[in-house]
């Protein structure tokens, strides 16, 4: 067992578990952050996704001890941030949730692909998001309200 | 790929026995020349010996992987298609939302069978080493794209890749998957390809004809 002090949210947080522990179950279990889903526990479907400084991460396969200090952004803390309050405002306006379980690492993808692409394309939308699955099939309005986020952020519309 | 290693190795060390013998001879005459002056100047057979060497690490699948002619990298010994709609990405990192660093950190992740190393990428177009096909390109072919200086700084430049570059490291240290096998290596040891590497470089980076 180890210990680790985490930047998370902005707020310091100090664990001590196994190194080889998913970030995932840091987030989960230790600190009882539970916005971040468990999905396929391989990355291999983005509901686990989280900014690690700023780039969107899969903790499901990222052991902590390969953290540093790095900080951590959540679902839980990304409205902190005016993309992320974008997105998230454009997600209850197009309605995109069924189920909401993959949600999460949906919206955490989308701040990311706004952050460094204000107006991204089709193409843009779907390599970012291509590794973001959605059994309810949500994608249509994912898209759109992608599309609504970046026309809010560029109007200058931002919170 | 057990006995494959064992050949490759038995030929490299003939290799480098050989040289170091051509090398040393005029020493052991008992003539007082300088280093330089002793030294044997490397024949284009050595040097593309030595090629073959190189040849036969940058074509296995923890480097050739990454070094696609098509929008996405490879992974595994059948070097399939990177699952995830991994793409390619503007800067050879992926895209955002979905770069490299999304899964790869700086180093192995063991315990959920994740490789990782400093600034993970996909070699750029330039240095592809397959077709569009996926098909692994020729010895000559691999080794003109190797010797075009508009590419590489022959020789500095490739020996020092070869040497310190943290993805070519990796390869020879590319830790277990996610069922806890370990990854298979290349066919040389990390010393064997520099040794192979600079051989071939100071044979003048002879390449092999067309077949």
């Amino acid at each position: 067992m180890e210990t680790y002090k985490l930047t998370v949210n902005g707020q310091q947080k100090e664990v001590t578990v196994d190194p080889g522990t998913p970030l995932l179950w840091v987030l989960r279990e230790d600190l009882k952050m539970t916005g971040t889903k468990y999905g396929c526990g391989i990355a291999a479907c983005g509901a686990c996704t989280v900014h690690v400084a700023g780039i969107a991460t899969r903790s499901c396969v990222v052991p902590v001890s390969l953290v540093g200090d790095r900080p951590i952004v959540t679902i839980e803390g990304i409205a902190q941030d005016p993309v992320g309050r974008a997105v998230q405002d454009a997600w209850v306006s197009a309605d995109v949730v069924q189920c909401g379980y993959c949600q999460s690492g949906q919206i955490m993808g989308a701040v990311a692909l706004l952050k460094s692409t204000q107006k991204p394309t089709d193409t843009n939308i779907e390599e970012s998001m291509g590794g973001n699955i959605c059994r309810c099939g949500t994608y249509v309005r994912i898209r759109q309200a992608i599309k609504s986020a970046s026309q809010q952020l560029n109007s200058g519309g931002a919170a | 790929m057990f006995s494959y290693r064992v050949i490759l190795r038995v030929f490299f060390i003939i290799l480098v026995a050989g040289a170091g013998w051509s090398t040393l001879s005029p020493g052991a005459s008992g003539q007082s020349m300088s280093q330089k002056e002793t030294a044997v100047p490397a024949t284009r057979e050595a040097g593309l010996a030595a090629w073959q060497q190189v040849y036969s690490v940058l074509t296995h699948p923890r480097c050739i992987s990454c070094h696609t002619a098509t929008n996405y990298p490879q992974q595994g010994d059948d070097r399939h298609r990177h699952l995830f709609n991994v793409v390619r990405g503007p800067g050879d990192k992926g895209v955002p939302g979905l770069n490299c660093a999304t899964c790869h950190q700086g180093a192995n992740a063991d315990s959920t069978g994740v490789p990782g190393a400093h600034d993970w990428h996909l070699a750029p177009l330039s240095m592809k080493w397959q077709d569009i096909n996926d098909k692994i390109l020729s010895s000559p072919e691999i080794c003109r794209s190797l010797t075009d200086r508009s590419k590489n700084h022959i020789p500095d430049g490739l020996l020092k890749h070869h040497q310190v570059e943290p993805l070519v490291l990796w390869a020879f240290q590319p830790g277990r998957s996610r069922d806890g096998t370990a990854r298979a290596l290349p066919p040389l040891t990390h010393d064997e390809f520099v040794a192979a590497t600079r051989a071939w470089v100071e044979a003048g980076t002879p390449c092999p004809k067309n077949p």
